[in-house]
C-alpha cells in the first residue's frame, strides 16, 4: 500500500479543524452541550470518544468492505453500523470492568452514553460514502475525535467562567451556551479554505 | 406523567408533544439537525416531515410488538425497528427529492441516533395501545416539525431575505444567519424567547437550563 503521509495529515487537519464535527457539521450536539459543563468530564469524554471513534471506524470498514460490498447489501449500512458500534461498546464495557477496573470507574459512564450517538455513527457512514481506504478511515476517525475533543475542551473552559457571569434570566443555561458556540463557530469558519482536498 | 392511564386524551397528547415536551426547545434533545438543515425553510420542513414519519411509524410498530418483546432485549430491538424505518425514509427521500437529499442525506440517516425517538418508544409506545402510541408519535413529530419550521423560517428570512425560495425582502440580507454560526445564534435566541415567555406569563423558572 502506498502511503501518502501528506494526504493523511491533510485528512486529519481537515476532519478536526475545517470540517469540525461540532461547529461546521453540527453533530454530537446533545453530548456537546451535556458534558461541557466541567473540564474534568469534558476531558474524559474526549478520550473515550476518540478511542471509540477510531476503533468503530476500523471495525465498520472491515465489515463494510469484506462483508457488505461482496454480498451487495450496502443499503443495510445504517442497521449494520449501529449494531456493530453497540456491540463493540457493550463488549468493551464488560471487558474494561474485568480487566481494568480503575479505568472503568473513570471512563465507564461515558462508554454507556456513547453507543447510540450520532457523532460515532457518522464516522463510518461518511467513511463509506467517501470510499476511504482502511488507513484513511482510521485517519478520519482520529481527526474527527481530535476535533470533537478540541470543541469540548474550548467549550468547557468557557462555561466554567460563564458560571460566574451575570446573564439575563431567559438566557441562563442552554441559550447562552448556544450563543457562545455560535461565536466559536464563527471563529472556526476562519479555517475554511485552509486546505483544499 | 400520566402516560400509562387507561383513558388517554388525544388532544392532550398532541399538545404535550408540541408545547410541553417540545423536543428541541424544552427537552433540548436531537439538536444536531435543528442547526444543520435549517438554513432554508424547505430543508427544515422536509427534515421535520421525515422525523414525523419515523417517530409515528416506530411508535406504531413498537406498540404492536410490545407483548412479544422480552424486556431484557428491548433496546436492541427498538434500535432495529428505528433503523429499519429510517432506512425506508432515507431511500424514499433519495428517490423522490434527490436535490435536497444531496444536501442533507447524512442527517436523514442519523435520525437513527435521535434520543427523542428511542425515548418515546421506551417511555410510551412499549406501554400503550396502538392508537394512543400513534397519536403520541404524531404529537412529538409535529413538535419537532414546528421547531424546525420556526428556526428555518427565521434563518432564511434574515439570512437570504426569502421564504421557501421566494424573495421577499428587497434589502441586503444578514449573511451570517445562513452560515453555521447563525444556526447556533438562532436556536439560542429562540430558546431564550421561549424561556422569557415562560418566566413572564407562566410565572415559573426556566426549564431548559440543565
Amino acid at each position: 500500500m502506498t502511503m501518502d503521509f501528506t494526504k493523511l495529515f491533510e485528512l486529519i487537519v481537515a476532519a478536526s479543524l475545517i470540517n469540525n464535527f461540532v461547529f461546521t457539521r453540527f453533530l454530537g450536539l446533545c453530548i456537546f452541550f451535556g458534558v461541557s459543563k466541567k473540564m474534568e468530564t469534558a476531558v474524559g469524554m474526549s478520550v473515550t470518544f476518540t478511542a471509540v471513534m477510531m476503533i468503530s471506524a476500523a471495525l465498520s470498514w472491515v465489515i463494510f468492505n469484506f462483508v457488505m460490498v461482496p454480498l451487495d447489501i450496502t443499503f443495510l449500512k445504517i442497521i449494520v453500523f449501529i449494531g456493530v458500534i453497540a456491540a463493540f461498546v457493550q463488549a468493551s464495557d464488560t471487558i474494561m470492568r474485568k480487566v481494568a477496573p480503575a479505568l472503568y470507574y473513570k471512563l465507564g459512564i461515558y462508554l454507556a452514553l456513547i453507543s447510540t450517538n450520532c457523532i460515532i455513527l457518522a464516522v463510518p457512514l461518511i467513511n463509506a460514502g467517501e470510499h476511504y481506504n482502511f488507513i484513511e478511515s482510521l485517519a478520519f476517525g482520529l481527526g474527527s475525535g481530535i476535533g470533537f475533543a478540541l470543541a469540548l475542551i474550548i467549550m468547557a473552559s468557557i462555561r466554567e467562567k460563564l458560571e460566574l457571569a451575570d446573564i439575563p434570566a431567559p438566557f441562563r443555561g442552554l441559550p447562552m451556551a448556544f450563543i457562545v458556540s455560535g461565536l466559536i463557530a464563527l471563529a472556526f469558519t476562519g479555517f475554511s479554505g485552509l486546505i483544499t482536498l | 406523567m400520566a402516560n400509562t392511564a387507561d383513558t388517554v386524551n388525544y388532544l392532550d397528547l398532541i399538545k404535550n408533544g408540541i408545547i410541553k415536551e417540545n423536543t428541541i426547545f424544552k427537552l433540548a434533545l436531537s439538536l444536531c439537525p435543528s442547526i444543520a438543515v435549517t438554513n432554508n425553510l424547505k430543508n427544515g420542513v422536509l427534515m421535520g416531515v421525515a422525523v414525523l414519519f419515523v417517530q409515528t411509524m416506530v411508535n406504531i410498530t413498537i406498540s404492536v410488538l410490545r407483548k412479544f418483546i422480552h424486556p431484557k432485549v428491548r433496546l436492541p430491538i427498538f434500535m432495529l425497528v428505528i433503523s429499519g424505518w429510517v432506512t425506508i425514509a432515507d431511500m424514499s427521500m433519495a428517490a423522490f427529492v434527490p436535490d435536497i437529499y444531496k444536501q442533507m442525506g447524512l442527517y436523514i440517516q442519523l435520525i437513527v441516533a435521535f434520543a427523542s425517538i428511542l425515548a418515546r418508544a421506551e417511555m410510551f409506545a412499549s406501554k400503550n395501545k396502538i392508537a394512543p402510541s400513534m397519536v403520541d408519535g404524531i404529537g412529538m413529530g409535529l413538535g419537532f416539525l414546528f421547531a424546525l419550521t420556526v428556526i428555518s423560517f427565521f434563518r432564511e428570512l434574515i439570512g437570504k431575505g426569502s421564504v421557501w425560495g421566494y424573495a421577499i425582502i428587497n434589502a441586503k440580507p444578514l449573511l451570517i444567519m445562513i452560515l453555521p454560526a447563525g444556526g447556533f445564534f438562532a436556536v439560542g435566541i429562540l430558546m431564550a424567547l421561549f424561556n422569557w415567555i415562560d418566566i413572564r406569563y407562566l410565572k415559573k423558572s426556566a426549564t431548559a437550563s440543565h
